[in-house]
């Protein structure tokens, strides 16, 4: 599903050259349950921005779903990320603004889908994390497991093939860490959606199908 | 989509209260003195009643002789004599009103002085400008030869000499111990019309220096200053539109003809011009040029300096809001957004926020010009939010809304997602 050729990270300063990630070759099943882990500051997320399409390789290709993406252009891209991907962050990035309906309903604003259309895919997704009686609440009146779970139903209202979902966990206790695991466990099992993990937590990437180790950029296991 | 946007661009106005109104201020303060502005501009210089014929009338308002030489002028009103023996003979205007800029006089109500401003003026003033007689008429050539003491009054006048505005026809005003048969009662006008604004219209035959000077020959035998300064002024209206410039061409003539340079004064300037002409020399131009472009360039660039502050403003405002909303950028192109779609929706949430001030400036300039009217600053000068001055004001608006949100859109469109999602 994912396929990641030879992934190269250079960030440039001034004086300083630092590699973030090193000669990375990955395949991702599809239908697989994949976790990255490994310390702070080794390269996992900058390597699962890379594979959201979020950052660019300094060299290497990434494909997806059969297809190269380092020539795509910024509206191609958007396109792409709207149709294949869903993200999960540490940080839930829910628009404070926005009523939790609203939120999750983004990433269908980017494609032609009508409110009606909009709405009930919504609600649907919503359903499945159990966030029903919440659609009209804003962010800022939930708890942190259940911002985290409209970020999921955000990830997921536009069923892509693809969750990627930097530590979605990270700042649960381990109760809702659980929850979470369960929904994205589920997800993976009954939809088939492919999903990439990076975790902090020994515990939640047990539960995946394929633990990736990464150190100082370069892969360990 | 729009509805979205339309959501979120409230919330983001909600949400920084204190922003909101600095840039809601702006733009909404500047837009109330702009059509506070043009609306009185319009009301001074558009056609009004009861000149309506301003597309086809000259003014002429000051005489001036000038000593180059020496370097010193004599200059005030122009002469009647000028004015009814040349200028009121002229060919191609159809008809020449001849007036008096109006000066006060007293009257007695009860024992009470009441200063009333007359106004002496020709029979064919009548005609050029199209007065509402409530009742009667104006007075007519032969009781302007025959110097018969009548007078047409304002309203205004009639209420506070009579009690009442109406049924006065043929009653007598007295003014500065002579007495006037009321031949009609027109509808007021503001003093800012000086042509035509006065309380009380006299033929000019009955001023008390005029001893019969209609119609004097020996011109040549006064001195230059009286042949051509005196206490009047004069309307000149040409046939059509498309006269005036002919109507101007005979005028030129005609002064070139009645005034050779002499040893005393050298230069004579009496200009026919329109409205417009005669406001732009009065402020920006002198007696060989009539400033019009230097008007015009100066309004423009006041204008322009004035919509550049609150364009600044907010241009500040939009970057200072983007560097705190870059979670949702980053969000945004994560889930599909791509750099031109959030361009747009920055614009449109930026036009909302000016429409939404225009808005406001629209109520603003109506409560102005309602308490500007109430007050009576200057009577019967009434203002309107007229309708080129609305689809001004929210052109101005859009302007405003698209040039202070493109910048900071466009940095916004550029910003790396992962910057943008970093960024807390």
């Amino acid at each position: 599903m994912i396929q990641l050729q030879n992934i190269e990270k250079v960030y440039r300063t001034d004086t300083v050259e630092t590699l973030a990630v090193n000669g990375i070759n990955l395949n991702v099943a599809k239908g697989e349950f994949l976790s990255i882990m490994g310390p702070s500051g080794c390269g996992k997320s900058t390597l699962l921005n890379i594979m959201g399409l979020l950052d660019e390789p300094s060299s290497g290709s990434v494909s997806i779903d059969g297809q190269d993406t380092s020539r795509f252009k910024d509206r191609q891209l958007a396109h792409f990320r709207n149709e294949k991907l869903g993200f999960i962050f540490q940080s839930y990035h829910l628009i404070n603004d926005l009523q939790v309906l609203d939120n999750v309903e983004l990433p269908l604003l980017y494609r032609n889908a009508s409110s009606t259309e909009r709405r009930r895919l919504s609600e649907e997704a919503l359903a499945k994390v159990g966030l029903s009686n919440r659609m009209k609440h804003f962010p800022s009146q939930l708890s942190g497991g259940q911002r985290q779970r409209v970020a999921i139903a955000r990830a997921i209202v536009g069923r892509p093939q693809i969750i990627l979902a930097d530590e979605p966990t990270g700042n649960l206790d381990s109760a809702m860490g659980n929850e979470i695991m369960d929904i994205l466990m589920s997800l993976n099992e009954k939809e088939g959606t492919t999903i990439v993990m990076v975790t902090h937590d020994e515990h939640m990437a047990g539960k995946t199908h394929r633990l990736v180790r990464l150190f100082d950029g370069s892969q360990v296991q | 989509m729009l509805k979205n946007y339309f959501k979120i661009a409230l919330a983001v106005l909600k949400r920084r209260k204190f922003f909101t109104f600095i840039s809601l201020f702006g733009i909404s303060f500047t837009l109330t003195i702009l059509m506070v502005t043009t609306a009185l501009i319009d009301k001074v210089l558009s056609p009004a009643y009861p000149d309506y014929r301003r597309d086809r009338s000259l003014y002429i308002s000051k005489a001036s002789l000038l000593n180059t030489k020496e370097g010193w002028y004599n200059g005030s009103s122009v002469s009647f004599r000028f004015l009814n023996d040349y200028v009121a003979k002229m060919k191609t205007p159809e008809k020449v009103g001849i007036f008096t800029f109006s000066s006060s006089a007293n009257a007695y109500v009860n024992n009470k002085k009441l200063v009333i401003e007359y106004k002496y003026t020709n029979a064919p003033f009548w005609e050029i400008a199209e007065f509402d007689f409530l009742e009667g008429k104006p007075y007519n050539e032969q009781q302007v030869q025959q110097a018969a003491r009548v007078a047409v009054i304002t309203d205004r006048t009639a209420t506070k000499y009579f009690g009442r505005a109406e049924g006065v026809t043929g009653k007598y005003i007295e003014l500065d111990n002579v007495n006037y048969r009321v031949s009609g009662v027109v509808k007021g006008i503001p003093r800012s019309n000086r042509n035509f604004y006065g309380e009380i219209y006299l033929p000019y035959s009955v001023s008390k220096n005029f001893n019969g000077m209609a119609g004097t020959t020996g011109v040549r035998d006064l001195s230059v200053q009286d042949r051509f300064i005196g206490k009047y002024g004069a309307v000149l209206l040409a046939r059509s539109e498309a006269d005036v410039p002919a109507m101007r061409a005979e005028y030129a003539q005609l002064l070139k003809k009645v005034f050779k340079p002499q040893t005393e004064y050298d230069k004579l300037y009496i200009h026919a011009e329109s409205i417009v002409e005669g406001l732009a020399r009065n402020i920006f131009g002198n007696n060989e040029e009539t400033g019009i472009v230097r008007m015009f360039t100066f309004a423009a660039l006041l204008v322009f300096l004035f919509l550049l502050l609150p364009t600044i403003n907010l241009v500040n405002i939009n970057i200072t809001r983007i560097m705190e909303r870059s979670s949702e950028i980053g969000v945004r192109k994560a889930f599909g957004a791509s750099s031109r779609t959030l361009v747009y929706q920055f614009l449109i949430e930026n036009i909302i926020l000016t429409l939404l001030g225009g808005l406001i400036g629209l109520v603003l300039s109506s409560i102005a010009i309602y308490m500007f009217n109430q007050a009576d600053i200057l009577p019967d000068l009434n203002l309107a939010l007229n309708l080129k001055v609305l689809v001004f004001g929210l052109l101005l608006c859009l302007v405003f809304g698209f040039l202070s949100g493109v910048y900071p859109a466009w940095r916004m469109s550029r910003m790396n997602v992962v910057y943008a999602l970093k960024a807390k």
